[in-house]
């Protein structure tokens, strides 16, 4: 017997015949019609139509049509519970707002602070690395004033700060998260972000 | 015995030397015999395997960074990524399909989800208490869980009741969703 290469659904990470149970079946569905289409005929069917695949289980089942009737009850609204927990924490994210600091430290000398990137799943060590490296300067991570973490980088690096956490965000589709710089030597406040679009 | 790993667990983390791969590998072996085709294909001579020693002395083995067993004690246990490349190397059973959702939450699995029409118990004379076994799923290809017997399988027929078997690790866990980096 050779070794079995499984597949892992690309949204929840489980075999995809256990989309069922994690409450995001219909992103489960999407991304496995997508990525593996003879997989998908398999597990839900030709057509789309989750009728069929319903009934289909119904007639594999063992525990009988009334409590497979529960169950798939119960996985309908794990799922409802799912959507509305993902749609609250997409609409937190979009609200929050990420705060980019320019500091003088001497006359040429300065610092920027990046702040509010913890609501966005980012690894903040991971980044203040990527930053390190990118930048060729010491970048790290601590608590600023109010106890949250924030990035802090060596070095007057604001503009390319800003594009490589505009790529990021639109890189996890939240592109309209607003993004503000604040230029502590200028004294001035620019705010950015949302398209007016 | 996952459900609050997280990284602030991980105590220290360590090359495994060859030498040792070796041991490793037979270790595994005398435990699983069926491993024994398929070992130099899971484990490379090659392959970097680390060692991640954590809180509750937990131990994890990488081979090349994916989690494939760990330890608490002296038993080497697989992972479910392991169990899936080769899954029939292990001591296995099967629960019925009403109590999927209890293992995925990480309950222990009762006596009837292992009795029912749907599930699946080894012939006499079965398993012993305490051993590690693979948790199938009726009308599932793939294993959705490990645990532990906590009676023999043929008491678990002829008493029917309690928990039947102590659940250690099950997709969606802090251990299935670990990565390395
Ligand atoms: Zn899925």
């Amino acid at each position: 017997m050779p070794l079995q290469e499984v597949v892992y659904c690309g949204v929840c990470s489980y075999p995809p015949e256990y989309c069922e149970f994690t409450g995001k079946l219909k992103r489960c569905k999407v991304w496995l019609k997508e990525n593996h289409p003879d997989l998908f005929t398999k597990l839900y069917g030709d057509d789309n139509g989750d009728v069929a695949a319903v009934a289909g289980k119904l007639a594999e089942s063992s525990i009988g049509e009334e409590r497979e009737e529960k169950l798939e009850k119960d996985l309908l609204k794990l799922q409802t519970k799912q959507e509305n927990r993902e749609q609250r924490e997409l609409a937190k994210k979009l609200s929050s707002k990420v705060i980019i600091k320019r500091e003088a430290r001497t006359k040429r000398k300065f610092i920027i602070a990046i702040s509010g990137l913890e609501v966005f799943e980012i690894d903040m060590k991971k980044l203040a690395k990527t930053f390190a490296s990118k930048f060729a300067t010491g970048c790290s991570v601590s608590k600023n004033a109010e106890k949250k973490e924030e990035i802090v980088i060596q070095g007057d690096v604001l503009e390319a700060v800003e594009a490589y956490i505009h790529s990021l965000l639109k890189e996890k589709g939240l592109k309209d998260v607003k993004v503000e710089t604040i230029d502590t030597k200028m004294k001035k406040k620019k705010p950015e972000g949302a398209p007016t679009a | 015995m996952f459900r609050k790993f997280t990284r602030e667990d991980i105590h220290s983390r360590s090359k495994v030397k060859s030498s040792i791969q070796r041991t490793l590998k037979a270790k595994l072996v005398s435990q699983y015999p069926k491993l024994e085709e398929v070992i130099d294909e899971l484990i490379p001579k090659k392959s970097h395997i680390e060692l991640i020693k954590c809180e509750d002395k937990i131990q994890l083995y990488t081979v090349d960074g994916e989690v494939l067993f760990f330890q608490q004690f002296d038993e080497l246990i697989p992972t479910l990524r392991l169990v899936h490349k080769f899954p029939e190397a292990y001591p296995t059973v099967q629960v019925d399909r009403g109590a999927i959702k209890f293992v995925l939450s990480g309950a222990n699995i009762m006596c009837p989800g292992l009795t029912s029409a749907g599930a699946k118990l080894p012939d006499a004379p079965g398993y012993e208490k305490d051993t590690i076994v693979v948790i199938n799923a009726e009308n599932k290809e793939h294993a959705l869980a490990i645990g532990k017997l906590m009676m023999s399988t043929e008491e678990i027929k002829s008493h029917n009741k309690g928990h039947g078997v102590e659940m250690i690790h099950h997709l969606g866990d802090p251990l299935w969703t670990f990565t390395t980096d």
